[in-house]
């Protein structure tokens, strides 16, 4: 009996070397990825040192005298993270549907299904940004187009994970009880993953109102845009007001979001 | 060795699932608690190793004092306690040995549980699932197993804590009537060789018969039983089911 236990032990103990050869490849890739970035070096932190103090020192105290001005910009930020999130929302449900292994019509939809979502998410939202502000203009209308687009790459991809992990069984139960195709997509898969898109959506909105910060960089409207006018002219004190401004805003949605999330569960 | 002092549970909804109840259970006894859904038996069970804290009344392990009072005591009553779950509570992508470990946390600190159990602790789990007829699947997926298998896995795992108690919450109420008479005669006969005192909630009335030394039946949150099994008869039965005595004189018109 001592033996079988030797051997079986032997065997476990084996997989568990593996498995810690597995852990210290990452470790090393990822101590070389660190030192490449220069995060290993301190003379770089070293010299950066009195450069932070004194941009903290500009920084601080916060000028909050054009206040008043920006509060347009902000609802304009918020309009774009509610509308871009809306249209990511809108463009990634049928494409989830179509990239889920267990709800698409065929290989063929599901492989383009698939490369658009890549597609998509491959192009960062800035980019998109300056590429749709040169073909309909400036203001909140490419924000919200670069911020949409965008998204549905990531949207779409967590919704398609989220329906191939549906519980088979009330997708059974409906089939059997004679629903078609698409009563079947709508009331057992989507009724299961409900929840899940409306969490995906919510996380989704909050980061959206982030992300269009920063197109208004590139004259895509709303707080972002003065931000980077602030920044231009130096005028750190400035810089710190909005930041702080976004910061409240930003807790805001965060705290609307996971009041939301609750009453959703 | 461990007893209940007119302990009541009332949840914060104001629904009372234990009236004020005292028990005492002796060491190598093996107790099943029968009663129908919701009669009290898992809030009685979780009260005995403080997953339920008492509103009032006191729960006292021999050696350690009140578990509801003292942090320390119900640490070290929880140690000698083994808990065995309706839904097993195994971590299915971890082998079954790996769930067994489990058992042998409590017996390390937390940093040294980060790195693999000592050789010991790890012979003691084979020990353990070798007992329930699984050392070949030691090193197979826990999710891997069937449901019998698995309730044999959670069996392993309580027993790999050298228990002095095991507690039992439904074990058997998810199995097919082999698996469950499997899994409740492995239960038995280990705790027997060992002097393990076991109390297990049943809804089956036939195992209860088969495996206890005592039956303690609850209704409504109050003991409305307690004795050998043999002394179960159609008139408890009907008490714990909320079953009406049979209309006799109807049946005689």
């Amino acid at each position: 009996m001592s033996l079988a236990y030797d051997a079986i032990l032997a065997r476990d103990g084996a997989a568990r070397l593996r498995r810690a050869a597995i852990a210290a490849a990452v470790a090393a890739v990822v101590i070389t990825a660190m030192a490449a970035t220069g995060l290993l070096d301190p003379a770089r932190f070293a010299d950066a040192w009195p450069a932070v103090v004194q941009l903290s020192r500009e920084m601080f105290p916060p000028d909050f005298g054009r206040f008043p001005g920006w509060l347009r910009p902000l609802a304009d930020t918020l309009a774009m993270s509610i509308a871009g999130t809306a249209i990511a929302v809108g463009l990634s449900l049928p494409l989830a549907l179509a990239a889920a292994g267990n709800t698409t019509p065929n290989r063929a939809v599901y492989h383009v299904a698939r490369l658009v979502l890549n597609l998509l998410r491959s192009i960062p939202e800035l980019i998109m940004g300056i590429i749709l502000v040169a073909m309909v203009g400036f203001g909140a209308l490419p924000g919200v187009l670069a911020l949409g687009l965008h998204s549905v790459g990531m949207v779409g991809k967590f919704f398609a994970e989220s329906i191939e992990h549906v519980d088979p069984k009330p997708v059974e139960a409906a089939r059997a009880a004679g629903a078609t195709t698409p009563q079947v997509v709508w009331h057992a898969v989507v009724a299961q993953v409900m929840p899940q898109l409306a969490d995906t959506t919510i996380y989704r909105w909050e980061y959206n109102f982030r992300a269009s910060t920063v197109l208004g960089a590139v004259g895509a409207g709303g707080i972002g845009f003065e931000l980077i006018a602030a920044l231009r002219v130096l005028d750190y004190a400035q810089v710190s007001a909005i930041l702080i401004c976004m910061l409240a805003c930003v807790t805001l949605v965060d705290g609307l979001g996971a009041a939301l999330r609750r009453g959703l569960k | 060795m461990l007893r209940l002092d007119q302990a009541t549970v009332t949840y914060p909804n104001g629904l009372t699932a234990l009236q004020p109840t005292s028990l005492a259970f002796r060491p190598g006894e093996f107790t099943v608690l029968l009663g129908a859904s919701g009669a009290g038996k898992s809030t009685l069970l979780r009260c005995l190793n403080g997953l339920v804290t008492p509103t009032a009344g006191d729960v006292i392990a021999d050696g350690v004092g009140s578990i509801v009072h003292d942090r320390r005591a119900l640490r070290r009553h929880r140690r000698r306690t083994g808990m065995v779950f309706q839904q097993h509570h195994l971590i299915g992508r971890l082998t079954a040995l790996d769930n067994v470990l489990t058992g042998r946390l409590a017996a390390h600190g937390f940093v040294r549980s980060l790195f693999p159990l000592p050789r010991a602790d790890r012979r003691l789990a084979l020990a353990a699932l070798d007992r329930v007829g699984l050392l070949d699947r030691a090193l197979d997926r826990a999710d891997r197993l069937s449901g019998g298998q698995q309730q044999r896995v959670g069996i392993a795992r309580a027993m790999a804590q050298e228990p002095e108690i095991v507690l039992a919450d439904e074990p058997v109420a998810s199995l097919d009537p082999g698996s469950a008479e499997r899994v409740l005669s492995d239960l038995h006969r280990i705790c027997r060789e060992d002097g393990i005192a076991a109390i297990v909630s049943l809804h089956q009335v036939e195992l209860a018969r088969r495996f206890a030394d005592r039956v303690i039946a609850l209704a409504h949150g109050r003991v409305v039983h307690d004795g050998r099994p043999g002394e179960v008869g159609p008139r408890v039965l009907d008490v714990i089911y909320d079953r009406p005595p049979l209309p006799l004189v109807d049946a005689a018109e």
